[in-house]
């Protein structure tokens, strides 16, 4: 069992929903990112999402773009957030760690490389923003090869005949994208949202993560109702940035978080 | 009979908007639906024989086509060698090529139900093309225009703002086409139910490189019917610029089955391809992914996107059409590359024997033109896409030479 389906696994039994922070590496500088991801965990974290910097970051919003032009600024390339995964991975060998990022650096470093050195370095999936699943036969083969999950986006404009496909090539977690837009942006329809979660679950086997418009203890707590898991980012990183202590700031965000989402009524029929 | 360049004739992309290798739809799972649907209304639109009237009847009378073919004598002469004729694009309402596409694309949007048009530009000749359209239909229409470009191209952005257009600067990464683009498909993924995204060239996700060449291939028709009429054949040699590269292929596309016609795509070598200062992938770059698709990239080795270089804006882009990436690698398109003041010459050169004054970006395809022609007998014939006009590019011109307008 990776350690994706482990996690998830856990929560299920212990009847709690995952929390899912993501930041961009090397933001605000290389040295910040390892010890904010034990704080992460410290904090409440079940799985982390990592992101890879890119300089054209067309599915993030404001927030994320500005990070990856931090992290940009200190030369941060993959093979370096490749060594920051192995070095959280040195003293964590529980929290689930996943890459998400763009297409262009791992292809430049090679699909081949990239799997295998992302597997070596502890890493348990990767999810490519722009790699829909009829671009992905090249990578899906290296990822299987290296034992690591592919994860996909599910969006508001995604039709059901694609959601069953989808369901059927995702691995670990499927990660619903709750909002037309990009990350960061703030109108998050919890009706909207129910709707088509309904939907998905009647066609996904894998727990279901929703993402984009988590800023706070009470959409947590909404997308909790619904979801297996709930994925923060660009509320995070503002904290963080904001903060003139960046641990503090993390972990009292998080608490608030796991606060809202533990209120919550989890999916009866999550199973 | 002369044998066909392909067996069974030029036959790309296939059905999935694949070049080969190159193309595809690298895109967030948002826009799938979009990508889907917008496919789905140009197969049907493609088929229909009343769509193509209707265009090439707004081509004849709103944008003024056919643009004239003029052998430009003096030029030739000057230069010496083969025979330069011009392809005279910049005659076009709007000044340039761009206008053939945003004609095609807002008769699918106003099909589609859209009432919300979105561009972004380099230069600003696709960005007042699409408000020209927009405001010719009644459509509400927003343009994404890097900061810089927007300070490079003052006159282009007052002409968009004149036409109803709102122009939002884009001050994120290297402030030029590139971040336009990205904030535009942001704005796409976000309103995504009333919007169409008119992309400028033969770039980002399928349709759009296919789409967008058959809208421009009627350059490249005209010109096959012109040159046969005036000159008595078809041409030796096809030159155009490249930049995202809708020009050229515009051109290129309807002779790529005539073996004998020889092509050159002209990229921009900024201030020399040895000082990494251009915009030129096709000649120094490497095959990786951006804006929806897979094609030849400027990128460092870790695969970020670099900053590009050109005197021209239109022309400053770190990718290059996926077709052009295929024709490069079929050896069908040959492609070079001219610097800022190879193309400056040009420039001036055209202006003074031809009173002709070029964009930026077609002074490349002359500058190409020329050094190729040098090199040809009298008798050959090179067809230049004289993409756009100069008008807009008069100021910068003017600051690089230490004048002030």
């Amino acid at each position: 069992m990776s350690r994706i389906a482990g996690r998830f696994a856990q929560l299920q039994e212990a009847g709690r929903t995952a929390l899912v922070p993501y930041l961009t590496a090397g933001d605000p500088e290389p040295a910040a990112t390892v010890p904010l991801l034990h704080t992460l965990v410290q904090a409440g974290a079940d799985l982390i999402e990592l992101g890879v910097p890119f300089s054209d970051p067309m599915a993030d919003g404001p927030v994320i773009q500005a990070a990856c032009e931090r992290a940009l600024a200190h030369q941060v390339r993959l093979r370096d957030v490749l060594d920051m995964a192995a070095e959280f991975r040195n003293d964590d060998a529980e929290t689930p760690l996943i890459l998400m990022g763009y297409t262009n650096p791992i292809v430049a470093m090679g699909v081949g490389t990239f799997a295998e050195q992302a597997a070596q370095a502890g890493v348990d999936g990767v999810l490519v923003v722009d790699l829909p699943p009829e671009e992905a036969d090249t990578i899906r083969q290296a990822l299987i090869d290296h034992e690591l999950d592919e994860i996909f986006l599910l969006a508001p404009t995604t039709t059901e005949t694609r959601i069953r496909q989808i369901c059927g090539q995702a691995k670990g977690f499927l990660y619903y994208v709750s909002l037309r837009g990009t990350t960061g942006a703030d109108r998050l329809d919890m009706e909207d949202v129910a709707e088509r979660m309904k939907c998905i679950r009647t066609h996904a086997t894998l727990p279901v993560g929703i993402g984009f418009g988590i800023k706070d203890a009470d959409s947590a707590a909404h997308a909790a109702e619904l979801a297996d898991a709930v994925v923060v980012g660009s509320a995070l990183i503002d904290r963080i940035q904001a903060a003139t202590d960046p641990h503090a700031a993390a972990t009292e965000l998080l608490q608030d978080l796991r606060a809202g989402i533990d209120t919550a009524d989890r999916p009866g029929g999550a199973s | 009979m002369p044998h066909a360049s392909f067996p069974g004739g030029y036959r790309w992309p296939d059905a999935e908007g694949h070049f080969e290798e190159y193309g595809g739809r690298f895109v967030a799972e948002t826009l799938i639906r979009p990508l889907d649907e917008l496919a789905a209304v140009y197969r049907e639109a493609r088929e229909d024989a009343a769509f193509w009237q209707a265009f090439e009847e707004d081509l004849a009378h709103y944008v003024g086509r056919p643009s004239p073919l003029y052998f430009a004598q003096r030029l030739s002469r000057e230069n010496g060698g083969a025979q330069i004729w011009l392809k005279r694009e910049d005659l076009n309402h709007t000044g340039a090529h761009k206008i053939n596409n945003t004609v095609g694309q807002a008769m699918l949007a106003k099909r589609m139900g859209k009432t919300r048009i979105i561009a972004e530009t380099g230069a600003g000749q696709h960005g007042v093309a699409s408000a020209t359209v927009s405001a010719r239909l009644g459509l509400q229409c927003v343009v994404y225009m890097g900061s810089e470009d927007i300070e490079r191209q003052a006159p282009n952005v007052y002409r968009m703002k004149m036409l109803g257009a709102e122009v939002i600067p884009v001050t994120s990464g290297s402030r030029t086409l590139k971040d336009a683009l990205n904030e535009a498909l942001r704005d796409w993924v976000t309103h995504v139910e009333n919007t169409f995204y008119i992309i400028g060239s033969v770039a980002g996700p399928a349709p759009y490189p296919e789409m967008v060449r058959d809208f421009q291939a009627i350059i490249g028709r005209e010109a096959r019917h012109q040159v046969q009429e005036q000159a008595g054949r078809l041409p030796d040699l096809l030159v155009a610029c490249v930049g995202g590269g809708s020009n050229a292929i515009g051109l290129f596309h309807p002779f790529l089955d005539d073996p004998d016609v020889r092509m050159l795509g002209v990229e921009a070598a900024g201030l020399g391809l040895e000082t990494g200062q251009h915009a030129a992938p096709l000649a120094r770059g490497r095959a990786g992914v951006l804006h929806g698709n897979r094609t030849y990239l400027m990128e460092d080795e870790a695969g970020q996107i670099l900053a590009t270089h050109s005197v021209s804006a239109g022309l400053d882009y770190p990718g290059v059409g996926p077709e052009h990436a295929l024709l490069k690698d079929l050896g069908r398109v040959e492609y070079t590359s001219a610097t800022d003041e190879e193309a400056l010459q040009a420039f001036h050169l055209l202006t003074r024997t031809e009173g002709i004054i070029p964009a930026l970006e077609s002074a490349h395809a002359i500058a190409g033109a020329l050094q190729a022609a040098r090199e040809m007998p009298e008798s050959a014939i090179v067809v230049v896409n004289l993409s756009g006009r100069g008008d807009k590019d008069i100021d910068a011109v003017a600051r690089r030479e230490g004048l002030s307008l």
